[in-house]
């Protein structure tokens, strides 16, 4: 209960403190600004190891180690060891290293798989101290996740994109939502064609293509005040409701 | 300083006074607007409410505390509406920032209809992987959920262990507030034709109603305006029904200056020209 109350208020001056900038700068919102971005960057450290390197590397790691499946516990240095080959990019190695030896004295985790992490994290720092431009390393692990996203997405964007909206653009023209479809559908089509200057009758028809758009846009834009503006009320409603008992 | 040019040179400061007002007024008063509902809305509710009695429902939490307060109610809504149905509710997410909502909006909504964790309802929560991880499940869901949020392995659970793929989910649910909503729709329902609704942000609803139009999905909820028609729909108002007014107002306020603004500025070209 306590606890509830001394979170309602943080978070209360803390969204004071945020709002504080639309008057001018000062230093409550830069103390907000700051301890945001502070426990961003902690979560993200204890997100990583908690989601993904703890469950997915060191758990499965052991268990299999435990259950004698050795071939299925030592493959998983392939993708180790792309993520270690990944932090070159930016030098990362080290960080990486000091990272996950604080993040195995937190959690009282020991895993052979990390010691061998940590051993290609100091594997890979070693050569930047003769040749800094080892980023070319990185070029590998990012083929990779570039080769997995293309093959899952070409396949997803063909079969659950294009021709399910194709197929419902052709429809007959016998009512007037129909003939919008169908002449929206056209004109801006046209209007991204640049092989031919746009004027006469391709002119007019890709003019028709630019009111579908901005009427597109005028949508969009009209969602996104809506939604910047819950944000707001959401906020107020925090401090009304949470905060202030004014509403209940 | 004429009127037209001195409104043009109003203080930044005071436009947000007075969209501060617009807002927070409504929600001190407790104003409350007629709730009209949309077909977009109505469609996602009658999607839930023809499953049997029994049926999987699958939500996932694609959204983390900056967009809650559009999304938030869509949950609750849903879960009210889930179960009162009696419907048999999974909770997953591909953020693990929303993991807490759903603990939040579950133990808000469980309790009202006598749900039990584990019986009527569990909590996979988060696992990483994204694109791969909604094209598992089509798959086996147990090669990325063989235990809940807490490590209680999901075969423990009396309805869990007839769950194995999409075609044990009756109706996928994704609230979202970025581009995870494609990813369902062209991932799960392109390829395993699962029964969709997504409740989104007011960002992304635009792009959703393309899905729609073309039956790829089954319903949009759509922003604060969305979440008020559920709560609407289910009896149970909450902070989105309370929200509308204050919506209302501060959009009317923005069409209000925008008027101004393009008068003024309309104004003030035509005296510079003379």
């Amino acid at each position: 209960m306590l606890l509830n109350i001394i979170g309602t208020w943080v978070a209360a001056t803390l969204t004071i403190g945020i709002l504080s900038f639309l008057y001018k700068d000062n230093p409550l919102y830069k103390a907000a600004e700051h301890i945001y971005v502070g426990t961003s960057a902690g979560f993200a450290i204890i997100y990583s190891w908690a989601f993904d390197v703890y469950p997915m590397l060191v758990e499965k790691f052991n268990t299999n180690i435990a259950a004698h499946n050795h071939i299925e516990a030592w493959i998983l240095l392939i993708p180790a060891a792309l993520g270690v080959m990944l932090l070159s990019r930016s030098n990362l190695t080290l960080p990486a290293l000091a990272a996950l030896s604080l993040l195995m004295l937190i959690f009282r985790q020991f895993s052979w798989i990390l010691v061998v992490l940590a051993v290609m994290c100091i594997a890979m720092f070693i050569p930047t101290l003769v040749n800094p431009r080892i980023e070319w390393v990185s070029r590998w692990p990012i083929a990779f996740t570039v080769g997995i996203g293309s093959g899952l997405g070409i396949a997803a964007a063909i079969q659950g994109y294009l021709l399910p909206q194709i197929s419902d653009t052709l429809r007959p023209l016998v009512n007037v939502n129909n003939i919008v479809v169908f002449v929206g559908c056209i004109t801006t089509l046209f209007y991204f064609y640049f092989s031919r200057e746009h004027k006469g009758a391709l002119g007019v028809v890709s003019r028709v293509g630019i009111v579908f758009i901005m009427v597109a846009f005028g949508a969009s834009f009209g969602y996104t005040v809506m939604s910047r503006i819950s944000l707001l009320i959401g906020r107020f409603y925090f401090l009304f409701h949470d905060w202030l008992p004014i509403i209940r | 300083m004429k009127f037209w040019e001195r409104l043009a040179s109003v203080d930044r400061r005071v436009l947000y006074l007075l969209l501060s007002l617009s807002v927070a007024l409504p929600l001190v008063l407790k104003l409350r607007s007629r709730v009209r509902i949309s077909d977009p809305v109505r469609q996602a509710y009658e999607a839930v409410d023809k499953l049997p009695a029994g049926s999987v429902i699958m939500i996932s939490i694609d959204y983390d505390p900056s967009s809650a307060p559009e999304v938030q109610p869509m949950l609750i809504a849903l879960l009210h509406h889930a179960f009162r149905n009696k419907l048999k509710v999974i909770v997953t997410g591909q953020l693990p920032l929303g993991l807490p909502l759903a603990e939040i909006a579950l133990t808000q909504a469980a309790p009202q209809h006598g749900m039990v964790y584990g019986k009527d309802y569990v909590n996979l929560g988060y696992r990483p992987g994204y694109t791969a991880l909604i094209v598992g499940i089509g798959r086996e869901i147990r090669d990325y959920f063989n235990t809940d949020y807490k490590g209680v392995p999901i075969d423990s659970f009396e309805f869990m262990r007839s769950v194995h793929t999409y075609r044990d989910i009756g109706l996928l649910v994704d609230l979202a507030h970025g581009a995870t909503a494609d990813a369902w729709v062209q991932y799960a329902g392109g390829r395993y034709n699962v029964p969709i609704i997504i409740g989104c942000t007011g960002v992304n609803a635009p792009g959703m109603y393309a899905y729609l139009r073309a039956h790829q999905i089954k319903g949009i909820i759509g922003g604060l305006q969305g979440a008020s028609e559920y709560e609407a729909l289910v009896e149970k108002p909450g902070s989105a029904t309370l929200g509308m007014p204050a919506q209302s107002a501060a959009h009317g306020l923005i069409i209000l200056l925008l008027i101004v603004g393009n008068v003024g500025y309309i104004v003030s070209r035509r005296k510079a020209k003379k």
